[in-house]
């Protein structure tokens, strides 16, 4: 017997939302029944741009209804922005956690999200932000799990074994035919995480460590880094330069076309909000 | 917008309703009783030389006698006492090897217990051993000419289950054993389903090893026994002393198989009768669920199953949820899901038999016992159905829409 929390019982038990939404402006679907799992996500947007409603229809054990349940409530109210940010481990941390075997039904959520998104800025005739994008080769084919989604979970979660892949995204939990495909790709990243130890990479450290570049470089780390990964890119801190701060953009924004525009005017933002106003990104092309 | 997914199930039974029996069973009362007083007061070792150990080792010798009746031994020596169904299989098979070292192929099917199917993945991949394991149809049944197909003179032993804990479908085990003689391996058969429940003549019969299970019959759980055919070479897998004539060293747990002579004895004595009750009400249960839910099958042999075994698949929902409901409404019972093992992967015998995802993953297995009741039966033939329709209610998926994309 799984050991669920209240909260995923009352979720499964009486999940919220259920159902579709005739005029959604954003229709995820993700999963199918030969996964054992599959979840259809849809939003419709408010007047002022927040997510007026969500509903969902799931077929899954209890902790995939309950992912799926939590998640329509948490979107509620939400800007598109907001929204791109909520990870599948917010989605667990909202329910008082999942077991370790049952954290691919928060990615599944978190998918289906992502797929949702997108569909609406395609609607909109809008470029989808780059990291939403799912432009990738299916690794597993048994549960239909991409390359981009594994490497984003080893990176994300540190993981290091097969099993532990499995867990979270269920990659390999089938035929393991793409068990050496997995290995290779957690040797892949754990390669690049051990290059480039936990943090900012700092190729040229800042001239004046002082309390506004100490800012600068909490912000980048808590805040921007973090949400970049979940989406399988990163940042680093090339320098700080009066009131210019040079980054790099690594990852899979690196290879976004898109990256420059969305990701460095967000980046600025988040910087003049938390540190400083006057403050500039520069970003630095490898 | 809140769903509520229990809304229109019958009131709860204060007792509850326990239809999970291929897991475990009830310990029977009379078991209980039995076994007590070797709980505290005779507590005595059976190979001791005083009145303590006399009363423990003559407790020993009769349930010996108890439970070769049950399976028809010719002597009660052929009982080897174990903790229970997989050390029996596991000494079955590893000490069939260990007798033949020049034998290196064993046969077994892909539907066994995970006792089997697991050790001889294991000898397999560590041992270097060859094994084969037998297809079944899409009913779960074995072809026999598979097994003539894949015999070979190094074959060391033949495994092969009585009836399968899932499906409750029943092998042809003399069928099957006639063929293993022909070739001269050695039989074993996981019997832990079928005693108790189906007749077993081992006096004549071309079983050589036969595991079983107490607590698969009303006994407690940590003891079992494995029928070694007298004459079947078998090195022990647990050595250092001389009990169980040498081929099960460790001091007896002498309450545990107190209990489990007691419950051979009960089921000999009431196994006819007890098996045309619970069939009658596996096949009322079943009936009656098949007339209320649509999409919903039977997997494996109608035919040619355990009496107090049903299967069923019910499609666009996930087993865990129908679990998990049920378990609210008081029912016990079991899945062959992927997300209720932790596996991720739906029953082995399922996808053995060919069944589609679609259906394995909403597969749900009834197993009754002589405690089953008629109202505890007419309960979930009442509940399962709403709980169906409550989670079909919230699935993407349906007889119009069975992907996405599509």
């Amino acid at each position: 017997m799984w050991d669920y929390s209240e909260k995923v019982l009352d979720h499964f038990m009486n999940p919220r939302n259920v159902g579709a939404l005739d005029d959604a402006d954003g229709v995820g679907e993700v999963g199918s029944m030969a996964c054992g799992d599959a979840l259809r996500l849809c939003f419709k947007l408010g007047p002022d741009g927040r997510i007026a409603d969500a509903r969902f229809q799931t077929f899954g054990c209890g902790s995939a209804i309950a992912s799926s349940s939590m998640l329509t409530e948490m979107l509620k109210g939400l800007t598109l922005e907001q929204a791109a940010r909520i990870s599948n481990e917010d989605i667990a941390r909202e329910l008082d956690g999942l077991p370790r075997e049952k954290m691919h039904c928060s990615v599944m959520g978190r998918e289906a999200l992502e797929a949702a998104m997108v569909d609406y800025y395609r609607r909109q005739g809008r470029d989808v932000p780059c990291g939403l994008l799912v432009q990738d080769v299916e690794i597993c084919h048994c549960f239909q799990v991409s390359r981009e989604t594994i490497i984003k979970t080893i990176r994300q979660y540190r993981l290091r074994e097969i099993e532990d892949v499995t867990h979270y995204t269920k990659a390999g939990g089938g035929c393991t035919a793409c068990h050496h495909d997995i290995r290779h790709l957690i040797e892949e990243v754990w390669q690049e995480l051990e290059a480039a130890p936990a943090g900012l990479v700092q190729v040229e450290m800042p001239a004046v460590d002082d309390e506004r570049s100490r800012q600068i470089r909490e912000v980048l780390e808590n805040d921007i880094a973090r949400a970049l990964r979940t989406d399988g890119g990163d940042i680093e801190l090339v320098a700080i330069r009066g009131h210019r701060v040079h980054v790099k953009l690594t990852g899979a924004c690196a290879s976004c076309p898109s990256s420059g525009a969305t990701i460095k005017g967000w980046v600025e933002q988040q910087l003049r909000e938390h540190v400083s106003p006057d403050l500039e990104v520069v970003e630095v092309k490898s | 917008m809140t769903f509520n997914l229990q809304e229109g199930l019958p009131p709860r039974p204060p007792d509850g309703v326990y239809l999970d029996n291929n897991a475990t069973t009830r310990v029977a009362p009379e078991v209980v009783e039995a076994m007590l007083p070797f709980l505290s007061g005779n507590y005595g070792n059976p190979s001791s030389m005083h009145a303590f150990g006399a009363a423990a080792g003559r407790a020993v010798d009769r349930a010996r006698v108890q439970t070769a009746a049950l399976i028809g031994a010719a002597l009660p020596a052929e009982i080897v006492f174990t903790a229970g169904g997989s050390e029996s299989d596991n000494l079955a098979i590893v000490g069939t090897l260990r007798a033949h070292p020049g034998k290196r192929h064993l046969v077994t099917t892909s539907v066994e217990h995970p006792a089997v199917l697991g050790l001889c993945r294991e000898l397999q991949s560590r041992q270097g051993y060859e094994v084969d394991y037998l297809p079944v149809d899409a009913r779960g049944n074995l072809d026999p000419d598979d097994l003539r197909r894949v015999l070979r003179p190094d074959t060391a032993v033949v495994s092969v289950m009585a009836a399968n804990n899932e499906t409750g479908v029943v092998f042809p085990v003399e069928e099957i054993g006639r063929i293993v003689k022909e070739h001269g391996a050695v039989y074993h058969v996981d019997a832990v389903q079928a005693v108790g429940k189906l007749p077993l003549d081992m006096a004549d019969s071309t079983v050589d090893l036969l595991s079983l299970s107490g607590h698969k019959l009303h006994a407690c759980k940590g003891v079992g026994a494995l029928y070694v055919r007298r004459g079947t070479k078998l090195r022990p897998l647990i050595a250092g002393g001389h009990q169980e004539r040498g081929r099960r060293a460790g001091t007896e747990n002498v309450p545990g198989i107190v209990a489990l002579g007691r419950a051979c004895e009960l089921a000999a004595a009431g196994r006819e009768a007890e098996q045309v009750a619970v069939r009658r009400l596996r096949d009322r249960l079943e009936g009656a669920v098949l007339a209320a839910v649509p999409d919903c099958r039977v997997n494996g042999d109608p035919e040619r199953r355990l009496p107090n075994t049903t299967n069923l698949s019910f499609d666009y929902i996930e087993g865990e949820g129908i679990l998990l409901l049920l378990d609210r409404a008081g029912v016990a019972a079991s899945s062959g899901s992927a997300c209720t093992s932790g596996s991720l992967e739906p029953s082995h015998v399922l996808k053995a038999m060919g069944v589609p995802f679609i259906a394995s993953h909403g597969s749900i297995r009834f197993s009754l016992s002589r405690y089953s009741t008629e109202e505890e039966i007419d309960y979930t033939a009442a509940a399962l159905p709403r709980i169906v329709e409550r989670l079909r209610a919230i699935t993407p998926f349906g007889k119009e829409r069975k992907t996405f994309g599509g």
